[in-house]
């Protein structure tokens, strides 16, 4: 058709503009990284990667993230199945709750911590005498990892289930099937792939937060960084080599997360395509 | 038609939905509230009125515009090109215009800094040839954010393009117009809609961005300091009276942002089905 022939020069024109904006914009910050984290030889590098703060950065960000994967998930799951098997009073308001924590800075996430939990907060009168700490902790760097990765699970099912309808659900129903044989066997398999994708979206962000989780760690080194703080540490001792090691960790990280992308949007398409 | 519903796990998933909605969003929230009502209004428009504090704004919301208006237009090519066009490498761009939400901000941001300070490998040649700065300077938190949000515009004009039936655009060329007027007349108006929320989306996401920004900013008071950074060392002197009043005028420009957007969602839907 003409409209996509006669425009030849153009057309290679806006592919090369795009090849550009997004080399200079995304590819060369990611290879930067590598190479300055290999600068000083990949024994330097190791080294880096090995010391005893980075592992333990480490460490309490796949913790973190792991916490953040389950909560969102049994969250996620059971928000979705609420929101699209039935039909009650106050639907909206509640998926609004739900899709607030990502519209709101990372910063002010920290700050309504603090703000519930902080010696002048609302909960501490209650929390302290029982010993238990949230900010300037572990549990504080958790809960502000959960809250900005909230939606991310919820958000990949509900327009898979919307979509899906309640017919078999209910047939299964009918047939006497209980609440979880009816999830395993009906609604499970139309939401796998979805499931896996919010799952690896929620890992990707709850590994790297920043902002929320740097207002509540009180930066105890070795006890309450996480790999992203620890990497802001360095930098800010100028430690280069090292900051840019830490960082090729998140890096890797990053492009498996983009790589996973790409194989669960085929296989769910390729399921889809089988269907029709 | 209202009838009963008989799929099993209301009670279930209603009981975990809400649990959890409000242990990790619902409580943090009302302690901003009752936060917020202990407050006394001349403290309040003390503290959001001072001269740093209104630079900050000034600084976040004008590096956000711009950045998100950069990428507004980059967005739309980048949509254009992936849908419209076929050439070699196409999944790869395709792929790594998600690599701002799978890379940790942080990461993103060093990276940033240390290649366009006057010594890095782009801040050199900018500075060598035009004698321009980037790193530490509004420019600088305008190429992070523009790194941020990328993504947002691409992917919300994305499948809308897709959707477009060419036959409006043959009946179009049939009946006389030129591709620039087919363009103009026929294609902008359809995506016009979610452009406009693309560009809402990475322009609060931008607003309250932290993360990528702190390191490149240089974080000098009435030039380069954003608004989240004066919250962020409000909390480090504790003081959480100041720091809950710049975050609350924070949401109130993110709410109003995405009120603007929801209005003018529906003006132009209106005014494409021809209601208007």
């Amino acid at each position: 058709m003409e409209l996509r022939k006669n425009s030849g020069a153009i057309k290679w024109a806006l592919i090369l503009l795009c090849f550009v904006f997004l080399a200079v914009f995304l590819l060369l910050p990611l290879f930067y990284i590598v190479i300055t984290a290999l600068r000083d030889g990949i024994s330097g590098y190791i080294n880096a990667i090995t010391d005893e703060y980075a592992l333990k950065a480490v460490w309490l960000t796949v913790q973190a993230t792991l916490w953040a994967v389950i909560i969102n998930t049994i969250f996620g799951i059971s928000a979705a199945w609420l929101l699209t098997k039935y039909s009650f009073r106050g639907k909206k308001i509640l998926s609004t709750f739900i899709d607030l924590p990502v519209t709101v800075s990372p910063i002010i996430a920290g700050l309504i911590y603090v703000l519930t939990f902080g010696r002048q907060g609302v909960l501490y009168d209650y929390l302290d005498p029982l010993g238990i700490q949230i900010i300037f902790a572990v549990p504080g760097i958790v809960l502000a990892t959960i809250f900005v990765t909230f939606p991310f699970i919820s958000r990949e099912l509900i327009p898979v289930l919307t979509a899906q309808g309640v017919d078999e659900e209910e047939a299964a129903a009918l047939m006497g099937a209980g609440t979880f044989t009816i999830f395993r066997k009906v609604t499970l398999p139309h939401i796998k792939w979805a499931l896996l994708y919010g799952v690896v979206l929620c890992t990707a962000r709850a590994m790297g937060e920043f902002g929320a989780v740097s207002v509540l760690s009180g930066h105890l080194r070795g006890k309450t960084n996480t790999l992203p703080l620890y990497i802001e540490l360095l930098y800010q001792g100028y430690d280069f080599t090292g900051a840019f090691a830490s960082s090729s960790i998140l890096v890797v990280m990053a492009v498996i997360v983009l790589i996973l992308r790409l194989i669960i949007e085929k296989k769910g398409k390729k399921e889809l395509d089988n269907k029709k | 038609m209202k009838r009963k519903n008989i799929i099993p796990g209301y009670g279930l998933t209603f009981g975990i939905t809400l649990t959890i909605l409000s242990l990790i969003v619902v409580i943090p929230l009302c302690s901003l509230v009752v936060f917020t009502s202990r407050l006394s209004l001349p403290e309040f428009l003390y503290t959001v009125s001072r001269p740093r504090v209104l630079s900050g704004y000034f600084v976040s919301i004008s590096t956000a515009f711009i950045a998100s208006a950069v990428n507004a237009v980059m967005g739309f090519i980048l949509a254009w090109v992936l849908v419209r066009y076929d050439f070699p490498g196409k999944r790869f761009l395709d792929g790594i215009i998600e690599l701002p939400f799978a890379l940790p901000t942080a990461v993103a941001g060093i990276s940033l800094t240390h290649l366009t300070t006057t010594n890095g490998w782009v801040g050199k040649f900018f500075y060598d040839l035009f004698g321009i700065k980037i790193a530490y300077t509004r420019l600088g938190i305008t190429i992070a954010l523009i790194f941020i949000g990328i993504p947002f515009v691409v992917r919300s004009v994305q499948p809308v393009l897709e959707k477009i039936d060419i036959q409006y655009e043959e009946a179009a060329m049939i009946l006389g117009a030129d591709s620039r007027m087919i363009f103009r007349k026929v294609i902008f108006p359809e995506i016009l809609p979610s452009l406009i929320s693309g560009f809402t989306l990475a322009f609060a996401r931008c607003i309250g961005e932290y993360g990528s920004v702190v390191f490149i900013a240089g974080n000098t008071p009435y030039e380069t300091e954003i608004a989240p950074l004066l919250i962020m060392s409000e909390l480090q002197e504790f003081d959480y009276t100041a720091a809950t009043s710049i975050a609350l005028v924070m949401l109130a420009i993110a709410f109003v942002i995405l009120s603007v957007n929801a209005v003018l969602q529906s003006v132009v839907s209106r005014r494409i089905s021809g209601l208007a």
